[in-house]
């Protein structure tokens, strides 16, 4: 109570708290409800202290309290009164009935008294009959198993007519030490040498099953069991047991093997299981039947441990046979279109080898299922690799031929970009899909250590996904170098075609590709792998490669034309220039063409700023009159030293061209490439012939026809100019008559042509 | 060890053809033909002074036409051929002759220098190399170390065995060897192997390289597509006898092992346009020498495929103890193939380099513009290949 009190804050309760500690000792006299209470005191306390108002409010007070305690009194008494009486009454009445009780409890006792009596009488009658039955019923079980004892030889014969052994063997073993502990007796004597005589029979004939081997398992292992029961020697029974379960379990592995297809090059689509369901055969037949091998021996032989060993032995040798049963099978798996029936089958292979685990916890089998596994998963994985890349080069010969069909083709290069590229990222997703399954969850061989760690990183990172990528880019290179002297046998398309695939790939396919990989196989980097930056870096340069072969082939053909237009022309012998010679026209059309196809695939760069008055006028820049300055200069005899004055003046001012050189990703500078290797070509054929007066101008025309439409290709018109001077230049040098034509009429014919 | 800086010379007129005067052994010198269509051209005997780093220079007149290519024989210093274009009624022909220089051109330039430039002498014919069948040589080539007595002359599509007889004055094909094919073919350029006493010749035509045995003046080999474009200069290890070298308008200069014509045993790209000569340095056969109309001019030090691959072969009782420590640090250097050195002092195109025939160190080159080089091999691997 008090904790309650103290617990609740009001502060009523407080009052009340009070009030209970007071009351159970209140000794104070004043305290008008204490057992102590002094009115004289009281009364004197109140007079020195109250004053006379406060004693008539007192006064006031008491007489109040004290009338409604008066009420209050009579209140109590007149309920209680009725109570009283009516518990008078009920005393009375329960005085009464306690007589009568008393009474009937006294005849009870002396009924019972008489009870007692009588069954004392009867029971001392009985005692005797009771003692003589108990002994009757003892000889009758000691009769009955005499019984069974006479009977047990019959009995046992009639088993071993019903081949009932296991009852039989089960009758002899209760009888036997009775039988044992009695043969002195020549009655049992007779019945024990009967009985073994029969039980000889009987374990002759187990032995006979046993032999036959013919049973199954089960029956085996029950056999055995019922002649270890027979005190049969458990060494001899252990080596039998084996051997048996040897031949029937081989009876399995060749129903395996026959499985097999015996020769593989024959087509037999009937035989050809597939290799879930040779799996499941193997499964059910010999890894069941193996467990349960290992499960009767480890019963049977439970006490002659020193088998152990020579169980492992069995079962490793017949697992090995097993197992290459197995990889034979799935060496035949070389078909990559699905991999989830192999993942299965492997998946339940595995399974099953964990039953062996269980039975045999330090077996090696497992392990080496496990091993199979990997070897297998590894094998898939080449696999697939080659796949990839049968399909890729698939991909590029389709492209080829793409290129190769109709007109329509050049406009078509980005859709083949990216068909070819999305076809690719496709390929490699589905094939990162089919290698994902050998990590699935539900798959028992996952969660081993080498298919977290090294599978995921070596096996798919580097020998899957990196080794493609690799082989991409190796074989853009080989188109290079193969193609690189005849240049005729890859198609200058595809090469732009395949730079710009590297080049993309450099800037994001593959690390999506590898972070793809990444996230979808959780690949701990435990071992060093290939780098991004490694590969993004073979890339550009594949990329680079390619485009610098471009430009090679595409400036030699067009170099050829020109080569040839300059050999085959007897330039002395040639009449007035009437027109653009048609192979410069053929030159500005082809380059045009290169133009756009490479357009379709490069942005177009940067050039540096044309000069105001770059458009057909700019001809200007190498005008007729400072040109025949020149080759009048490089004439006159008392002054050699011009010749080189000039030109090396000139040259001064121009940086060095170099013709072959690596070219940067964007439309002009592969266009920049190619003309500058054709106008040098153009420059070096001049240089090996001798004009007249004609093939001089003939000459100059062309070169302004090229200067019309070429400056718009390139970087830096300069250029052109300079290298258009250089043939002109040179044809005026190797001129025997060099006589030029006035500009005017070179223009007039180049804007007729 | 800093290098000697290169000597230039300049010449008036533009010129292709350049050649070592090989029968000289003592004096470096080297001939130098000019191609100019109007005024008569010269022969330039360019002398070079190696102790003063000067260069004498003495002019011949070679009035028969611009040169083409120019030949100077193995015995006679006198002596030499050039291939030539003349031009008459608006018809240009090459011709081939061999010339003699005027006994009296070397003291003659002594005693006045100034007089040989504005009187030069001119070169005395001794005999053509023409015939009316074949004409249009395209170079000529004297036996490698032979008497003087016999060249050959590519000329279209047939190689002309000639014999000089009558101190060159008379000259008659002795054999002859005809390129037959589709289409027209035309021998561009050729080289007279050193080995097998001579007697076996490789010729350049278009793509191909194709080795002739003299004496029965058929073909023994045939490198096709040697190179993606015209092959423009072949030359034979002097050293090893199956290694050849080629160069080519696919940038490229490639050695050959003619015993295997399939590929190349190596492959050079450093130049980047058509590379029109290739010399192997006449002793240090690792020495490569290429020239390019890129305007440069590349030495390359082929260690790998060299007769020395392994660097000099020192006998080990030639060396006391300490010297053999030191060899064995060598001999573990790798031993790569590299470029040397690229030469930019020219600034047209260079159609032609030689060795001097006299110092193994020492080579010219001649760019179109006239401007003849001479350079040496940097004195660090100089003493490297000797030492």
């Amino acid at each position: 109570v008090l904790f309650l009190f103290v617990c609740s804050p009001s502060p009523c309760s407080f009052h009340w708290i009070r009030k209970a500690e007071e009351q159970p000792e209140s000794l104070d006299p004043c305290d008008i409800n204490g057992p102590h209470f002094d009115p004289e005191l009281f009364l004197n306390k109140l007079r020195r202290e109250c004053s006379l108002a406060e004693l008539m409010d007192q006064e006031t007070c008491m007489v109040k309290q004290i009338r409604s305690l008066d009420s209050d009194m009579q209140t109590l008494v007149y309920e209680n009164y009725n109570k009283f009486i009516s518990a008078t009454d009920t005393i009375r009445k329960m005085k009464n009935d306690f007589k009568k009780m008393e009474d009937e409890m006294d005849c009870l006792s002396a009924n019972m008294a008489a009870i007692t009596e009588f069954s004392a009488r009867i029971s001392g009658t009985l005692q005797d009959q009771h003692a003589q039955i108990t002994k009757l019923s003892g000889v009758h079980t000691l009769l009955r198993k005499l019984q069974f004892l006479f009977e047990l030889p019959a009995r046992l014969n009639k088993c071993l007519e019903l081949q009932a052994y296991a009852q039989a063997v089960r009758s002899h073993r209760r009888a036997r030490c009775v039988l044992q502990q009695y043969s002195h007796l020549p009655s049992f004597k007779g019945i024990q040498d009967d009985c073994h005589a029969i039980m000889d029979k009987l374990a002759q004939e187990l032995r006979q099953k046993f032999r036959d081997g013919g049973s199954s398992a089960k029956d085996l292992s029950e056999c055995v069991e019922l002649l270890l029961q027979l005190d049969e020697p458990a060494e001899e029974l252990c080596d039998k047991f084996l051997s048996h379960a040897q031949s029937r379990l081989e009876s399995d592995l060749q129903g395996l093997e026959a499985e097999i297809r015996p020769y593989p090059t024959i087509p037999s689509p009937t035989s050809n299981t597939d290799i879930l369901e040779f799996i499941d055969r193997g499964c059910n037949e010999f890894v069941s039947s193996l467990c349960l091998v290992i499960t009767s021996y480890q019963e049977l032989f439970i006490n002659h441990a020193q088998k152990g060993e020579l169980l492992n032995a069995f079962v490793d040798d017949l697992a090995a046979r097993y197992f290459s049963l197995v990889e034979r099978r799935i060496q035949e798996e070389k078909g990559v279109a699905d991999n989830s029936l192999l993942v299965r089958a492997l998946d339940r292979f595995h399974r099953r080898l964990q039953a062996v685990t269980k039975l045999l916890p330090g077996s090696a089998v497992p392990n080496q299922g496990t091993e199979i596994v990997i070897r297998a998963a590894t094998e898939r994985v080449k696999q697939y690799l080659s796949a990839l890349q049968s399909f890729y080069m698939d991909s590029l010969t389709d492209v080829r031929q793409a290129l190769a069909t109709p007109r329509d083709a050049p406009n078509s290069l980005p859709e083949l970009l990216s068909s070819l590229s999305a076809s690719i990222l496709n390929q490699i997703k589905s094939v990162l899909a089919s290698v994902h399954l050998f990590t699935a969850k539900d798959i028992t061989f996952s969660n081993k250590p080498y298919f977290k760690g090294e599978f995921c990183s070596q096996g798919v990172r580097e020998s899957l996904v990196v080794s493609f990528i690799k082989f991409v880019c190796q074989s853009s290179r080989q188109f290079c170098e193969s193609a690189g002297d005849k240049g005729g046998s890859t198609p200058p398309a595809l090469l732009l075609l395949l730079s710009r695939l590297c080049l993309d790939y450099e800037t994001s396919t593959i690390s999506y590709i590898l972070t793809l990989t990444d996230e979808q196989f959780l690949v701990q980097h435990h071992s060093p792998v290939t780098p991004v930056t490694t590969l993004c870096a073979e890339a550009r340069e594949a990329a680079q490669k390619l485009l610098n072969h471009y430009v090679k082939v595409q400036g030699l053909i067009i170099s050829q034309m020109l080569r040839k237009s300059v050999e085959t022309r007897d330039w002395v012998n040639t009449i007035e220039p009437r027109n653009v010679r048609a192979v410069m026209k053929r030159v500005v059309e082809d380059t045009t063409s290169i133009d756009v196809q490479v357009g379709l695939l490069y942005e177009e760069g940067v050039r540096k700023a044309h000069s105001s008055d770059s458009s057909k006028r700019t001809f200007s820049v190498y005008s007729s009159s400072r040109q025949q300055a020149r080759y009048a200069a490089s004439y006159t005899p008392s002054a050699p030293m011009d010749t080189n004055l000039l030109s090396n003046i000139h040259k001064l001012f121009s940086e060095r061209i170099d013709i072959f050189s690596s070219v940067e990703f964007n439309k002009v500078s592969v266009m920049t490439g190619i003309i500058k290797i054709s106008l040098k070509t153009f420059l070096e054929c001049v240089r090996l012939r001798t004009f007249g007066r004609y093939g001089l101008q003939q000459i100059q025309v062309d070169c302004h026809y090229l200067q019309m439409y070429l400056w718009r290709f390139v970087s830096d018109e300069n250029l052109v100019h300079f290298m258009l001077d250089e043939i002109v230049g040179s044809s005026a040098h190797r001129c025997l008559d060099p006589a030029p034509m006035e500009q005017s009429v070179i223009e007039v014919i180049c804007e007729r042509g | 060890m800093e290098d000697d800086a290169p000597v230039i010379y300049g010449l008036e007129f533009q010129a292709r053809a350049l050649t070592a005067q090989t029968a000289e052994t003592d004096a470096i010198r080297f001939l130098v033909g000019t191609q100019s269509l109007k005024f008569d051209n010269q022969i330039h005997i360019i002398d070079f002074d190696d102790e003063n780093n000067i260069i004498n220079k003495n002019v011949l007149l070679h009035q028969a036409g611009e040169i083409w290519h120019i030949g100077a024989s193995p015995a006679d210093k006198a002596v030499l051929t050039t291939c030539y274009n003349k031009t008459s009624d608006s018809r240009v022909v090459s011709c081939a002759a061999v010339w003699r220089m005027p006994s009296d051109w070397e003291t003659g330039s002594h005693e006045s220098p100034d007089d040989s430039a504005h009187n030069p002498q001119t070169l005395e014919l001794l005999c053509h190399l023409d015939d009316s069948a074949h004409s249009n040589a395209a170079c000529v080539l004297w036996e490698p170390m032979g008497d003087g007595k016999r060249v050959i002359s590519l000329a279209d599509n047939h190689a002309l065995l000639w014999d000089l007889q009558e101190s060159s004055t008379q000259a008659t094909v002795s054999s002859t060897a005809t390129l037959e094919g589709k289409g027209q073919l035309k021998f561009t350029s050729g080289k007279w192997s050193p080995h097998h006493n001579c007697s076996q010749l490789a010729t350049a035509n278009d793509t191909a390289i194709r080795g002739w045995d003299l004496r029965t003046m058929s073909q023994i080999y045939c490198i096709e597509n040697a190179h993606g474009q015209l092959v423009r200069d072949l030359d034979f290890n002097p050293n090893r006898q199956y290694y050849l070298a080629s160069c080519g308008d696919d940038c490229k200069v490639k050695f050959w092992d003619v015993r295997n014509v399939q590929e190349p045993v190596k492959s050079l790209e450093e130049h980047s346009h058509w590379v029109w000569s290739v010399r192997y340095n006449h002793s240090h056969d690792q020495l490569v020498l290429t020239a390019s109309s890129d305007s440069r001019l590349i030495l390359s030090n082929m260690v790998s495929i060299s007769s020395e691959p392994f660097g000099h072969l020192v006998d080990d009782e030639e060396l006391s103890e300490g010297e053999d420590n030191h060899q064995e640090d060598k001999s573990k250097e790798p031993l790569k193939d590299s470029v040397v050195s690229t030469y930019e002092e020219h600034e047209d195109s260079v159609y032609a380099a030689e060795w001097s025939s006299a110092d193994p160190w020492l080579f010219a080159s001649l760019s179109y513009d006239g401007r003849l080089v001479i350079n040496r091999v940097p004195r660090a691997l100089k003493y490297r290949i000797l030492l």
